[in-house]
């Protein structure tokens, strides 16, 4: 008995799990299929990328500085203080950036994409898109899908350079390095890394990669959840919850597979 | 999904209510053909199969639905060209299932549903967002679009499917809004969250019967509205069957308008058709399930 019930839970993840990639794949199939909505699209843009500014930039900025901070305590007792602009950038490129714009943008558009396909599904406005002969998916889904792949590694790069510039605030008050320095051994530390096709620093792939997959597991996540809300308003709270706290989770460990691989592969 | 007759099969009506006549005072037929009927059936393509009695729009074929328990049993009815159907019963008796099944959110587990004569149980996505177009559905709670506004809401079918050019969608959205007996140059830039219930049922109706369909599905139109406002969304139901001679499935469970609304009355108790025929022929009997739901009305 108590084995047939866990067998039915699995089975429920099993397919809930296959419906969610079912989701993916179609939203992103839709991309490229008419009709297009393109007005969709640029709203999206707006809600996802240019009303996260201002917390992408804050946390950039302070993760920048503490970063500075830190490091210099422990570079002081190596006399090696002149290398903080290295740590920060390393950090702030290849891992931080990415990650904490993941986050940012899970708790801020996820969230919202959630509770906003959340209600829409318990006041009946999904069921009206498929009676009016539209699909929700390519409708819905994929506007999002879209903006989220642009946008979320644009606000990742505002990220890094919000955070690099809050480091040399603090390498340039706190530990009086010159600005000059500071930036010389930015360069030398993206440089460092290695270039491929040439022109193309390593570490800005690392950066870039990361925020592309993360972007289009959050707004899925998201728009899965929200499209399978059950249970009225509460079962709305109950979806946003779900997408925050899965999101982020998915942000993290697959930031560790994606480091793995890259760092074999390049 | 056992069987699947693919000719309309007319003689279901009389299978279930043996003492129902599927014809019953009719006047109709020969005189209306010539004109809007024979123009609509152009339209429509290939025609329905020539018959002496009106032609069936929407047919529900012997329909079982369970998900963890059963919902409908061996439910059938259907609704000739231009009539009402209601359907009425306890609430939670699922209702409002069977309109999902027409739209085909829902699939059977067994038994047909046709539209025009076509089975859509078994179409693909595509295909039912193509029939779904034939439809207009007014849900119980309006389900407007909120982020967009009245306007917008009823052109949204418009600049879906068809290629009406921007003056055009404003003539028939103008001419919609009007038929519901809004003021079009009042509400049309309202958003939905500034409107009443009842304009919000009325706006809804607009956007349902924007791309001119010939089936129109009601979900509760009545049911959290004032006396007032009944009346004129019963008023209004009827006003478009009559003069655009819409086939209509209402879903309600206010006996009162049910009646005045609807040509035939399908009663849902306990899972299955307990009644269906003209609300007349109801009243006459003596079922003590159908007196105590009819409550002396």
């Amino acid at each position: 008995m108590r084995l047939s019930g866990f067998n039915e839970a699995a089975k429920q993840k099993v397919f809930s799990l296959q419906e969610y990639f079912a989701l993916s794949a179609k939203s992103i199939g839709f991309i490229f299929r008419r009709p297009f909505y393109t007005q969709d699209v640029v709203q999206q843009m707006d809600a996802i990328g240019v009303q996260s500014l201002t917390i992408i930039l804050l946390t950039g900025f302070f993760t920048g500085m503490v970063l500075a901070l830190q490091t210099s305590v422990q570079l002081a007792t190596f006399g090696a203080t002149m290398y903080v602009g290295r740590l920060v950038t390393a950090s702030m490129i290849r891992e931080l950036g990415p990650v904490l714009a993941g986050l940012m943008v899970a708790g801020r558009v996820g969230s919202g994409i959630a509770a906003q396909l959340g209600s829409m599904r318990v006041t009946e406005q999904i069921d009206a898109l498929n009676t009016l002969g539209t699909d929700p998916i390519k409708k819905l889904v994929t506007p999002r899908v879209l903006a989220a792949l642009i946008m979320v590694p644009v606000l990742t790069i505002i990220g890094d350079v919000a955070g690099i510039v809050g480091g040399n605030v603090i390498a340039s008050t706190y530990l009086g390095l010159p600005a000059s320095l500071y930036w010389r051994t930015v360069w030398e530390q993206i440089a460092s890394g290695g270039f491929v096709l040439r022109y193309i620093p390593i570490d800005f792939v690392h950066g870039l990669v990361k925020p592309f997959v993360f972007g289009a597991i959050i707004v899925t996540v998201a728009c899965y959840l929200g499209l399978n809300t059950k249970g009225g308003t509460e079962g709305v709270g109950v979806a946003t919850t779900r997408t925050v706290v899965v999101s982020s989770i998915m942000i993290l460990i697959i930031d560790y597979f994606i480091t793995q691989i890259l760092l074999a592969v390049l | 999904m056992s069987e699947k007759p693919s000719e309309p099969d007319p003689s279901i009506v009389p299978e279930i209510l043996p003492d129902e006549e599927p014809v019953t005072g009719k006047v109709v037929r020969p005189a209306d053909e010539k004109l809007g009927d024979e123009r609509r059936k152009l339209e429509r393509g290939p025609a329905q199969k020539p018959h002496p009695e009106a032609t069936p729009v929407v047919q529900v074929q012997n329909v079982s639905l369970a998900f963890d328990e059963p919902i409908l049993e061996d439910v059938s009815f259907q609704a000739n060209e231009g009539e009402t159907v209601v359907v009425v019963g306890e609430s939670g008796t699922g209702k409002s299932t069977i309109l999902k099944l027409l739209l085909r959110l829902l699939v059977p587990d067994q038994g047909g549903v046709l539209i025009d004569g076509q089975d859509i149980v078994d179409l693909s996505f595509d295909e039912a967002l193509e029939v779904r177009q034939k439809m207009g559905m007014v849900f119980q709670s309006a389900a407007l679009f909120d982020s967009l506004t009245v306007f917008e809401n009823v052109a949204y079918p418009l600049r879906e499917h068809t290629e009406l050019k921007e003056d055009e969608i404003e003539a028939r959205v103008r001419e919609k809004l009007e038929f519901v007996d809004l003021e079009a140059d009042k509400v049309m830039s309202q958003m939905p969250a500034e409107l009443s219930g009842g304009m919000r049922k009325r706006v809804g109706i607009a956007r349902g019967m924007a791309n001119n369909p010939e089936i129109m599905l009601y979900d509760e139109p009545t049911s959290g509205l004032d006396p007032l406002t009944t009346a004129t969304i019963t008023h209004l139901i009827m006003k478009l069957q009559k003069e655009l001679s819409v086939t209509s499935i209402v879903v309600s469970h206010d006996i009162r308008s049910s009646f005045r609304m609807g040509t035939k009355i399908a009663l849902l108790a306990d899972r299955r058709i307990a009644y269906f025929g003209t609300p007349e022929d109801m009243r006459k009997q003596d079922d003590e399930y159908i007196g105590r739901f009819l409550g002396g009305y």
